[in-house]
């Protein structure tokens, strides 16, 4: 059975990217383009990790990344947060709020697949 | 009385000398002698007695004038020299014995004399060495205040109750562009030796600041400074840093007697518990070793470079941040185009679009970045206020050694200064001259440098081939390379910075053409040249501080005690310029003048000096006093707004003022009606000359002051009047002390009691 990955950006430029990645590696993928919607497909999907960008309009990664942690549907499901703010300070937040890795733009795809892969065991 | 009775007595002893042995004799004889011999020898002498006593009288007038004359010479001339002596000894040191009288006694004086002169000798050689000494002391203060004065940056000095006690001429500066009132004076008054310093910044931060002092110094911190930013009441930030001032080893001695005394809070300055509450915890908590006595605060205006650090630091976060995602996306659809080589034709294309869209994307932004960091690098130009004629002799030599151009000086004023940055001008200068060389082959460029107004004009003249206005635009626009020399900015550029214009002028009359830059004129070295008068006016005594404020314990916050000697007093001197004598029948006030007097000293700088628009025509018999004339109060601030900068001038201080009486009702006709309040005590140097000379006929201004050697010059206008009633007072507190009259209350009574204080006016 293969493990199903959410993708949530709203930049379609680097959603096109990780969805094609995603799939290559054999993985099922969910988009969703605002936190709104990944909240609702999350719930529904109940995917095995999370592609979660943070600079989002309506709501931010942080918001998303804390209501997904407090769904226990979600236990889980792990959360790699993407971000294009490289501050020491926002890693620590995401991780605090319950991020399982926090990955800074621009990065390498192999790297990402990597991460994903060893975080999916 | 002493000597007469000796003398008396003397005589008497000389007098039984003389007669006592032959009475004795006789009597001795006698009582030897048989009746016979007896009954013979009285019948023998009784005949001739009478000569006998007569011989004696004879010797004894002799010996009593004898005795008269020695007594004349030895004792009274003596106790005339002893008076003589004491007058020497006190009041006429001068004064010197007249040898007379005996040998022995001339020798005296002459003995005296020496010993006077060479007391005078040593008496000289103290004062000399005293006032040498002072000299010293003199000198390295105002050397020290001179030096503080020259500061590019704002250094006030204040002790712990926030009273200031040395401040320099760039502080003064600063705070007073901070300054929002309507007159000049309302926010520069606030800055003056003895004020609080919060009125300025937060007393909050102050005292927070002082108390991590406090504890860097006790964990024996190397630096133990505070720094801080805090905000003014007009928005302004300032940056501070705060040093701790430290009693010294020598003054260790007096730490004692004055901890053991309840430092207390300050009696009128209710509402303020916190700060009372902490003035003795700073002191006991110091301890003995290492006590703070006062700071040193740096003060630094850097609302502007604020402003310009947020610019940037949007730049450089445009330029890292802005960018991290697009690269991200970038570099994943190129990786991943590069990994999939089995990609289907359509998803190939997507992601080149991709990559297409974010490649272009970022060339925009960087473009749009790069705009806003000329920007950015623009505002980081200072601007500083230089004479205009350093700037052009500087371009001028730029001119010769870069592009070998010849360069002819035409008629240029010396005097002007212009608030510029005198590098991009220079280079402006030069870029422009090159121009013409280049493309205009003019042989030789002349400089002018002149002034209409607020306006300077820099040409760069030229005999010859004429420009069109075209070609200046064009090059306005250009940036200003000379040979190899690059810049990022345009001429355009330089003269915005400036707030200038630049324009192509033909002199046909003169056969030339020119460029004219136009620069306005500074405005800040017109202050600071007064700053210099003001110092040569004041004894060449700069008045920037007032080290024996740090022992005051708020000499003037504590409120105005009428129990205080009037010798620890603040005042605000003033007097008024007004249309007439009537404030009840609508004569108003055309000018005010005021000068502070703190710790006894007249403080020439710390003035108020305001006309006023009266809204009522003149009178003519009083421009002829005053010498106001309605273009002078044209278009001046009205009462309403001076009265109350005025007040706060003059904030816990004792008011004094000629004839007070009469410029009190100009004011207090107005509280009502602009709802300030002037509560504070008083002191009429009318009244108190009349206290102090009630024999003299005149008391007004001019004659006080003649009595008092005191130089008057500039009468009649309100601060010079002010000045002369300052320096009146400050003659008479010394003299009402000698009657007794230390205190503020004895000085209000006694003018009370005078006759003068019954007159209305």
């Amino acid at each position: 059975m293969s493990h199903r990955i959410l993708i949530v950006d709203d930049e379609p430029n680097i959603v096109i990217s990780l969805e094609y990645l995603m799939k290559k590696e054999g993985f099922q993928v969910a988009v969703a383009t605002d936190g709104e919607t990944a909240l609702q497909l999350a719930s529904t999907y109940i995917p095995d990790l999370i592609l979660l960008d943070v600079m989002m309009p309506k709501k931010s990664g942080f918001e998303v990344c804390q209501a997904l942690r407090a769904d226990p549907a979600l236990v889980a499901t792990k959360i790699i947060m993407l971000t294009a703010k490289g501050r020491e300070t926002e890693v620590t937040k995401g991780l605090a709020l319950g991020a399982d890795a926090y990955i800074t733009k621009p990065f390498s795809t192999k790297d990402l697949v990597l991460q994903i892969k060893s975080l999916l065991g | 009385m002493r000597a007469r009775l000796r003398f008396t007595l003397a005589a008497s002893v000389l007098g039984l000398l003389m007669t006592g042995p032959f009475v004795l004799t006789g009597l001795l004889l006698l009582a030897d002698a048989k009746d016979a011999e007896r009954a013979a020898f009285v019948e023998f002498l009784l005949p001739r007695l009478p000569l006998g006593a007569l011989i004696t009288l004879f010797g004894l007038i002799v010996g009593m004038l004898l005795l008269r004359g020695l007594f004349r010479q030895y004792v009274h001339g003596l106790l005339r020299m002893a008076e003589t002596l004491r007058l020497m000894l006190g009041a006429n040191r001068n004064f010197r014995v007249a040898p007379e009288g005996p040998p022995e006694v001339r020798e005296l004086a002459r003995a005296a004399n020496d010993l006077a002169q060479q007391r005078d000798e040593l008496l000289n050689n103290v004062d000399e060495q005293i006032r040498q000494a002072k000299a010293t002391v003199e000198e390295e203060k105002n050397r020290l205040a001179a030096l503080m004065s020259e500061l590019a940056l704002g250094v006030v000095v204040c002790n712990l109750d926030g009273r200031i006690l040395l401040y320099n001429s760039r502080a003064r500066l600063q705070f007073k562009a901070l300054a929002q009132g309507p007159t000049s004076m309302s926010g520069g008054a606030l800055i003056g030796l003895g004020r609080s310093i919060f009125s300025i910044l937060e007393r909050g931060q102050i005292t927070h600041s002082l108390e991590n002092i406090q504890q860097r110094l006790r964990r024996g911190s190397s630096e133990p400074t505070a720094n801080f930013i805090t905000s003014t009441r007009s928005g302004q930030l300032l940056r501070c840093q705060m040093a701790p001032v430290l009693r010294t080893g020598a003054d260790s001695a007096t730490t004692a007697t004055v901890d053991s005394l309840p430092p207390g809070p300050p009696p009128g300055e209710g509402g303020d518990g916190a700060s009372s509450q902490a003035a003795p915890a700073q002191e006991v908590s110091m301890g003995a070793e290492l006590q703070v006595t006062g700071y040193v605060l740096t003060i630094e205006n850097i609302t502007r470079n604020f402003e310009r650090e947020a610019e940037r630091d949007q730049v450089l976060q445009s330029l890292t941040d802005g960018n991290r995602a697009a690269l991200a996306n970038l570099r994943a659809a190129v990786e991943t185009l590069i990994d999939s080589p089995e990609m289907e034709v359509d998803y190939r294309e997507r992601f080149t679009r991709v990559i297409a869209d974010e490649a272009s994307a970022m060339s925009q932004r960087l473009e749009t970045t790069m705009s806003r960091f000329a920007d950015a690098l623009k505002t980081r130009w200072p601007l500083e206020d230089v004479l205009a004629i350093d700037i052009v002799a500087a371009a001028a030599r730029r001119i010769q050694d870069r592009l070998h151009l010849p360069i002819k000086n035409e008629d240029q004023d010396m005097s002007l200064w212009i608030r510029v940055d005198s590098f991009a001008l220079i280079q402006a200068v030069t870029f422009l001259a090159s121009r013409l060389q280049d493309h205009y082959s003019i042989r030789e460029l002349r400089l002018r440098l002149s002034a209409e107004g607020k306006m300077v004009f820099v040409d760069l003249i030229w005999s010859g081939t004429p420009v069109s206005s075209e070609t200046l635009y064009t090059w306005e626009l250009e940036p200003m390379n000379v040979g190899a020399e690059i810049s990022p900015l345009t001429l355009r550029d330089v003269v915005d910075r400036h707030g200038g214009e630049i324009w192509y002028q033909r002199d046909k009359a003169a056969h030339n053409a020119f460029f004219r830059i136009v620069l306005p004129a500074a405005a800040t070295p017109d202050a600071q040249v007064t700053d210099r008068t003001q110092h040569l006016h004041s004894d060449s005594r700069p008045e920037y501080y007032d080290f024996d404020l740090f022992a005051a314990r708020d000499a003037e916050g504590s409120g105005i005690d009428p129990e205080r000697r009037l010798t620890d007093l603040a005042y605000s001197v003033f007097d008024t310029e007004t249309t007439g004598l009537q404030p009840s029948s609508g004569d108003e006030i055309i000018q005010l003048g005021a000068v502070r007097i703190v710790n006894n000293r007249l403080l020439r700088q710390e003035i108020f000096d305001q006309l006023v628009d009266p809204a009522i025509p003149l009178k003519p018999e009083g421009i002829l006093i005053h010498g106001i004339t309605e273009a002078m109060v044209n278009g001046q601030p009205r009462l309403d707004v001076v009265l109350p900068a005025f007040h706060e001038f003059c904030a816990e201080t004792v008011l004094v003022a000629h004839n007070a009486a009469f410029d009190m009702r100009f004011l207090q006709v107005k509280e009502d009606s602009l709802g300030v309040r002037f509560t504070q005590p008083v002191l009429d140097t009318l009244l108190l000359s009349a206290v102090i000379h009630p024999n003299q006929e005149s008391h007004r201004l001019e004659s006080i002051a003649e009595r008092l050697g005191i130089n008057v010059i500039g009468r009649h206008t309100a601060l010079g009047d002010a000045y002369v009633t300052g320096e009146v007072f400050l003659k008479m507190i010394p003299l009402l002390a000698d009657m007794g009259i230390v205190t503020l209350r004895q000085a209000l009574d006694a003018a009370q009691q005078t006759y003068f204080s019954r007159v209305k006016y």
